[in-house]
């Protein structure tokens, strides 16, 4: 029944503005498929946000409004000033943060539906019981492993922590959160005379479990590799959110949270694949920690030729077609600018200029394009792996910079390498390949990179967006 | 059975997630994630229902700081995804 100020109202408008809702959000996602239909597909889907929201707030009898509207502006407040104060650098990190939040609020939703059952003298029925537990043990990962993985995008900690038999503390702390869950479910009066025994206290040893769980899943896993962490810690948001649906017999929750649950999947495998890596290899494995040591200066010895800006804007003087290959040293750089003005600077002098991006550069899937885009580069330049591979032969110049692993030879390799039979740019067809890059440090794979030995390779030793602003001016000067 | 209708809904929207979301192309998703991420501040549905029912204090201390999560992952999402979606929104590129 309606209650509040929309009392009186027939029982089925509440189930019809969901279905209104969850239709917008998948027309959303729909309009999301195209660059030019994407912005109104977000606005679409917030329009349903605002609509389950609002009709939620007036369908149930809010007693104390003035919390409610003070818990909404505070959220609205902090999310905005984060969003607006946001460098697209920083993007991944972020996204990595709300993501934590969207798992938190799942599990203390189920955590509070608890205590209101228990606190009525109630067993909650088993159902409701069930996915509490999995909401609590799902929000709850998410919520510290995304804290984990933000922290570490952000550089606020770069330790890779390992230690003898870290599986085994998984594995324990996985089986204290499912006992406490079990506990939950068909003991739930066995804390019944103990002062807490209205706090429901099985669920919170659940959660307690959960969160310590959710920190060890996430500190053994290196930076590089914290894309497939973000993508899959989303789907679990977007699952814990379905699970919560399941708690409180809600519909939206569950189509929404599912759609969401589908899209971080999604992602996460692409990325894998893009790896040639298994996921329990990924979040098991322990590898995708950055060295950065200078011991492969040995490896090089004399077979290095590096180039300077002058040089390099002499080949493409003569150049039809380039390539530029950014990767994560572009976005610590923050060179997309320089970039985006070299190609445009190439373009009108009639020089073929493409981007090849390869699915695992940067630190989120999709982030060289989100930054390339903020630098103004039309997406109809932005190539994808499978797309620019066959062009690599008829192209001139390929500029490479910040990038390492996607474009090492040696992945072609069938076995004996980290990253054999992961699918690379194949730059090396190219006639003449500069790579950009402040060392000879290995990518995250820790693996020398022939490529980098090559005749037809030039270094440009330099920061990246140094590197590339010098090319621009030096280009300038020349036309 | 409300759980076997809930399941229901379940798995038909797993599908057809699964075949809206691979068709969107990478240059979207990092917007995809953020947006996504956004609807999965739906949550705070649940946060309102419990939170306004208000039966316990602890109950309520709990909803509030589910609603304050809630919203932040909600609002932050969509400006974020908007912010970026405006930048590939801006050109006047062709077809992919």
């Amino acid at each position: 029944m309606a209650e509040g100020v929309l009392a009186g109202a027939p029982d089925w408008l509440l189930p019809l503005a969901y279905l209104v809702a969850s239709v917008l959000f998948i027309q959303g996602l729909r309009d999301m498929t195209h660059p030019r239909t994407a912005t109104r597909g977000n606005a679409t889907s917030a329009a349903g946000m605002f609509l389950a929201v609002a009709v939620t707030v007036l369908w149930f009898e809010i007693l104390s409004p003035v919390v409610l509207a003070a818990a909404l502006l505070l959220g609205a407040a902090i999310g905005t000033w984060l969003a607006v104060t946001v460098e697209t650098t920083e993007m991944p990190q972020l996204v990595g943060l709300f993501n934590g939040f969207g798992g938190g609020a799942s599990a203390l939703v189920a955590g509070a539906e608890l205590t209101e059952i228990f606190d009525r003298d109630a067993a909650a029925t088993p159902d409701v019981a069930v996915a509490a537990a999995i909401a609590g043990i799902i929000g709850s990962v998410t919520f510290w492993g995304s804290l984990v993985a933000a922290g570490k995008l952000h550089g606020v900690f770069r330790r890779t922590i390992r230690y003898r038999g870290e599986h085994l503390v998984k594995v324990v702390l996985l089986a204290v959160a499912l006992t406490a869950g079990a506990f939950l479910v068909l003991q739930p009066g066995v804390f019944g005379e103990t002062p807490l025994a209205a706090w429901a206290p099985s669920y919170w040893v659940l959660v307690a479990a959960a969160s310590v769980l959710g920190v060890a899943l996430v500190v053994p896993i290196g930076g590089a590799d914290m894309p497939v962490v973000i993508a899959l810690l989303n789907s679990y948001s977007g699952l814990a959110a379905a699970t919560t649906g399941f708690v409180l017999d809600n519909t939206v929750l569950i189509i929404a949270g599912t759609l969401v649950g589908a899209a971080g999947m999604i992602l996460t495998v692409i990325m894998c694949e893009s790896m040639n890596r298994s996921l329990p290899n990924v979040l098991f494995g322990g590898w995708g920690e950055e060295a950065t040591d200078d011991e492969m200066d040995d490896i090089y010895e004399g077979e290095i030729q590096s180039t300077s800006p002058e040089e390099v804007e002499m080949l493409l003087d003569t150049a039809q077609r380039v390539v530029i290959v950014p990767g994560y040293g572009m976005a610590v750089a923050q060179a997309q600018h320089a970039v985006a003005e070299l190609a445009e600077l190439l373009e009108e002098n009639g020089v073929d200029v493409e981007f090849g991006i390869h699915p695992v550069a940067g630190r989120m899937p999709g982030h060289m394009n989100v930054l390339l885009a903020e630098a103004d580069v039309p997406y109809d330049k932005m190539r994808e792996l499978e797309e620019v591979n066959p062009t690599f032969s008829e192209t001139d110049v390929v500029i490479v910079t910040g990038a390492n692993d996607v474009v090492n030879p040696k992945a072609k390799e069938a076995e004996g390498t980290p990253i054999s039979g992961m699918p690379i740019l194949n730059v090396d067809e190219a006639r003449t390949v500069i790579v950009n890059k402040r060392s000879l440090s290995p990518g995250f794979s820790g693996i020398p990179n022939p490529l980098f030995t090559l005749d037809k390779t030039s270094m440009l030793f330099g920061d990246a967006k140094q590197s590339m602003q010098d090319l621009v001016n030096e280009y300038k000067e020349n036309h | 059975m409300a759980l076997i209708e809930n399941l229901t809904l379940f798995v038909l929207a797993a599908f057809l997630g699964y075949s809206i979301i691979t068709k969107i192309p990478t240059n979207l998703h990092t917007p995809l994630m953020s947006g996504a991420n956004a609807i999965s501040g739906i949550t705070l549905i649940g946060s309102v229902v419990v939170a306004g029912s208000g039966a316990t204090t602890l109950a309520t201390v709990l909803g509030f700081v589910a609603v304050v999560m809630a919203t932040v992952n909600v609002v932050g999402g969509y400006l974020v995804s908007h912010m970026m979606l405006d930048q590939f929104g801006r050109q006047d590129g062709g077809d992919r």
